[in-house]
């Protein structure tokens, strides 16, 4: 059976040129980047021409990216090594209540266990944050304020520019959590007031295991692992050269082709999201109406369980997810959906799509095809419905 | 991740539906995941005559939902009132770990309605 993967914003396959990128500099460049034979200069250069592509991306300087493992390490190393930095001038911390668990799991720890103040700011029924109620919530020790680019479930855009305006006049670390918009979205730290940034490969076609933080320059910053003294002793450990040459060509890739494709995602999306309204009764659209990523369609079907939805559309050949992925059980309600205001019951009946570059429209019309079908099926069998 | 049985019950649910003029009706949940299953059972001549499941759930428990009713119908009394999750889980050929719960809901919603049936029969 032919599969339609429709689980982007879950991770995206290799771009197969990123792939031979990758495969090259383990074929043809063993060197250690530390080291101070021809091997190792070479890896180096590698590196040194991927930071570059990765700051061209996003209009800054090479020595302003640190590369990490991923989203999650970049996320942890803004939270964690900007309250680091600056314990001496406060402990308070804003966030939202729709971050990825990546900064939600780690600024709650820090409130447990180092006596960090926290506020969790809510979010409208679209998932937005209200720019006043970040300036509002900044007081005299607020070190830092996380809100991320666009949510990872429904696909709300958020107003980050006018946030870190704000910020900025307060004189407090910004920081983004870029890991679903960079690759789809422009994003140009040159007009974005943002201090850090995370980003993450995987989500802009290429490989698993390596992202990078943006930290502008002059922003404070500790870092949170020690060893060799790698990345300008920002963050230790051999680098992932072949990740992140990969990255480097994946970025460069994206940026390119994202005129066309994010207005082709999103033509598809708003097919997919009309089709289903109309062959589907009590279905609701998450998200923002019109700030929103252009590949996320993200829906709740009520009186059905999110997880029968997506078995039995990977039954059909279809891969979706049920909000964030899970990997246990029957589904807890997300905290994203439940932020925007939906029942416990409502929001155990998700259904998020991620449309990518292998979508198609015969894709969209297969899955408006099935979808239906199997929403009737399990509504048949649910006291709910 | 799933046997074939159990894809085939999640896929082809034998019994959906409420019994029309019930003799009992059972409930039960799986307080961890809100999912339940509601099932209505006829019984006649000493047998369960006609069991019919409702699930709100994932599609371990309307499997194990399908599953006990199938096993339950032609039954004596007693012994559909026997039946356990581990007959349920027997006779899916097994579910992950964290889904074993649906096979306690499913039996647990049976024996409830057995019982409603029992008690109405004074």
């Amino acid at each position: 059976m032919r599969r339609i993967y429709l689980d982007h914003a879950a991770t995206t396959p290799v771009d197969p040129r990123v792939a031979e990128a990758m495969a090259a500099v383990y074929r043809d460049a063993p060197g250690n980047p530390s080291s101070i034979h021809d091997e190792g200069r070479q890896a180096r250069a590698l590196m040194d021409t991927a930071r570059e592509r990765v700051a061209a991306a996003i209009g800054a300087e090479p020595s302003e990216i640190v590369f990490t493992s991923g989203g999650t390490e970049a996320d942890n190393l803004a939270v964690r090594g900007t309250v680091a930095a600056l314990r001496h001038k406060g402990d308070h911390v804003v966030t939202t209540a729709i971050e990825h668990h990546a900064v939600l799991d780690t600024v709650s720890e820090l409130e447990r266990e180092q006596n960090v103040r926290l506020t969790v700011l809510p979010v409208d029924r679209y998932g937005r944050v209200d720019p006043e109620d970040v300036r509002e919530a900044i007081t005299a020790r607020t070190v830092l304020v996380s809100v991320m680019h666009a949510n990872n479930e429904i696909g709300t855009i958020e107003p980050i520019a006018e946030i870190g305006r704000i910020c900025r006049e307060r004189n407090v670390v910004f920081h983004s959590d870029a890991v679903q918009t960079v690759g789809a979205l422009e994003v140009d730290v040159r007009r974005l007031p943002v201090d850090l940034l995370s980003l993450n490969a995987h989500k802009f076609y290429g490989p698993k295991g390596v992202g990078a933080l943006y930290v502008r320059k002059g922003t404070p910053f500790a870092r949170i692992q020690t060893g060799g003294g790698q990345e300008r002793d920002r963050r230790a450990g051999t680098e992932n050269v072949a990740g992140i040459v990969a990255m480097g060509a994946a970025l460069e890739i994206a940026t390119r082709e994202r005129a066309i494709e994010s207005p082709r995602l999103a033509r598809l999306r708003d097919l997919l999201l009309s089709g289903v309204r109309d062959a589907i009764d009590d279905v609701v659209v998450n998200g923002h109406p019109t700030e929103r990523l252009p590949n996320n369609a993200s829906l709740c079907v009520r009186g059905v369980q999110g997880e029968s939805l997506i078995v039995a559309l990977d039954l059909a050949g279809i891969a979706a997810s049920s909000g964030a992925a899970c990997t246990t059980g029957s589904l807890e309600p997300s905290h994203v959906l439940l932020a925007i205001g939906l029942s416990r019951e409502l929001a155990q009946g998700s259904l998020r799509l991620t449309l990518g570059r292998a979508t198609t429209d015969e894709d969209v019309d297969v899955v408006l095809g099935e979808l239906p079908r199997i929403v009737s099926r399990l509504r048949a069998a649910s006291p709910v419905a | 991740m799933y046997s074939d049985v159990v894809v085939e019950h999640f896929t082809n649910p034998r019994n959906i539906g409420v019994v029309e003029n019930a003799d009992g009706r059972g409930q039960d949940s799986n307080p961890v995941c809100g999912d339940f299953t509601r099932i209505t059972v006829r019984l006649a001549d000493g047998k369960v005559a006609e069991a019919k499941f409702k699930t709100f759930g994932c599609s371990a428990a309307i499997a194990s939902a399908s599953m006990v009713t199938t096993l339950a119908v032609g039954k004596s009394i007693d012994h559909a009132s026997r039946i356990s999750a581990q007959d349920v889980l027997a006779a899916l050929g097994g579910l992950p770990l964290v889904k074993e719960g649906c096979a306690l809901m499913a039996a647990g919603a049976l024996r409830s309605a057995i019982a409603d049936a029992k008690v109405r029969a004074g």
